[in-house]
């Protein structure tokens, strides 16, 4: 049923100095009744969805779509450097169950609670190395460039079975797609195209020579055609970069901001409510009418469930700007809900919980460098985070 | 308290067996299998927990 007096419209939804995250514009948003109804920056007219419940709701949905091919798919300009994502077979974020699922089940075993587990050791060696590399710098650094964007970007490498004399390669192409600020469109479209053809050059030497590596698992399987396989791969590759080097960037900052909260065990799962990187990232489009907190959705209309919106929701979270981590409530939506929640969560979660235990135990004077509203976030990407975060020590 | 899992719908987040690894375990192929049927009032909060994190739906709480 729609309602009697039409939905709301609202601007579309804006990062400012004044609010890196637009939390305010949200709360106002989650007050009205319904969906808020917004346009995008090219004037195409989407629904907002804010509360947590409509967000859940809308994320499982079966008549909503992920698939940026659905007519009325919403394109929110920026796309994280990436080629369009309907030309890479394998990019399976935009496809709906079931050509999903296949993808999704061929990768799942590869980040189970217990391979992630596993995996610690070589995350500590890493985390190591960069902390290493820093101090014998000098007494300072940018924490993003030096620490937050090597640190997953070398995980993925090792996860991958890239060799060890290969991942500076892989960083410093994968830092160019996602300097947004400083490199250009074809810039970052080269370093796609250098890291398909480094990535493809890998599958066909595992092939030869097959490891103890994911991408030997996977050519084992025989589930998927070379050409998905190296979309699959570019996919965990961009999906796992930006994202957690924006949690362990912003985390640092709130932990730096609020010291007595470091070493809590619970820290993490907080730190992924509070700041809700991914907040604009679960774009979605109705295949056919459908019906979301009353609202009528009508077939061909794009929908944007802001996952900030959803975790900064009073209903659900008490006081949902504080930093709590022994808040009792956990149902955030950082990482999405539904079939295409993020995969590689498990991973991120002891990223981010060895970053911040070695950091501050190895570097216990660490401090920020620039007063706190001099930080440089990203106002304009997908993603919220920070370009640069000058600490000292 | 009684529990069941759809292992058709588990897309392998691992919610559950991070946040009740008593009663949820992930197989080989990263799906969810259950470890205990009828867990004890220890792990209620941990499966309730896991039951409202599961992203796909696939677990299902009894209180019978």
């Amino acid at each position: 049923m729609t309602t009697s007096t039409g939905p709301t419209v609202v601007g579309f939804p804006r990062r400012t100095p004044e609010e890196p995250l637009p939390l305010s514009q949200y709360a106002s948003h989650r007050a009205q009744s319904g969906l808020v109804l917004s346009h995008l920056p090219n004037g195409v007219p989407i629904w907002l969805v804010t509360r947590h419940e409509d967000v859940r709701a809308v994320l499982t949905h079966p008549k909503i779509s992920a698939n940026p091919d659905n007519e009325g798919f919403p394109n929110v300009g920026e796309t994280m450097g990436v080629p369009k994502q309907e030309q890479i077979p394998g990019w399976f974020v935009g496809l709906d169950s079931p050509e999903h699922d296949r993808f999704r089940k061929v990768l799942i075993p590869e980040f189970t609670v217990r391979r992630v587990r596993e995996l610690r050791p070589s995350i500590e060696r890493i985390v190591d190395e960069r902390i290493d590399a820093m101090l014998a710098a000098g007494d300072r650094a940018d924490l993003i460039g030096d620490f937050a964007l090597p640190v997953p970007s070398l995980v993925i490498s090792s996860l991958l079975g890239v060799p060890p004399a290969d991942r500076d390669f892989f960083e410093s192409r994968t830092r160019t797609l996602v300097a947004i600020r400083t490199s250009t469109d074809e810039e970052r479209a080269t370093a796609t195209r250098e890291l398909l053809r480094y990535i493809n050059r890998l599958i066909a030497i595992k092939e030869k020579w097959p490891g103890d590596d994911l991408i030997s698992r996977l050519l084992a399987t025989g589930q998927l055609t070379g050409q998905e396989l190296s979309g699959v791969l570019l996919l965990l590759l961009i999906a796992g970069h930006e994202t957690t080097a924006n949690n362990i960037g912003l985390g640092v900052v709130t932990l730096l901001t609020n010291p007595q909260w470091i070493g809590n065990e619970r820290l993490v799962e907080e730190l992924l409510r509070l700041h809700s990187v991914a907040d604009m990232v679960a774009l979605r489009v109705a295949v056919d009418d459908v019906e979301i907190a009353g609202q009528l959705i009508r077939k061909g209309e794009g929908i944007v469930p802001l996952l900030a919106a959803a975790n900064h929701d009073t209903e659900v979270f008490a006081c949902p700007h504080a930093f709590d981590p022994e808040r009792s409530e956990r149902r955030h939506v950082a990482f999405g809900y539904g079939v295409h929640q993020c995969l590689g969560q498990n991973l991120v979660r002891v990223e981010m919980e060895i970053a911040y235990r070695k950091l501050f135990e190895r570097v216990p004077t660490l401090e920020l460098a620039v007063p706190l509203d001099e930080l440089a976030f990203k106002y304009d990407g997908i993603l919220f985070g920070l370009h640069e975060l000058p600490v000292r020590w | 308290m009684r529990v069941t899992v759809d292992s058709e719908r588990c897309v392998g987040a691992g919610q559950c067996a991070l946040n009740a690894p008593e009663v949820f375990d992930q197989d080989d192929d990263g799906i969810v299998t259950l470890l205990v049927q009828e867990p004890g009032a220890a792990d209620a909060e941990g499966v309730l927990a896991a039951a409202d994190l599961c992203p796909s739906g696939s677990i299902t709480v009894h209180e019978d």
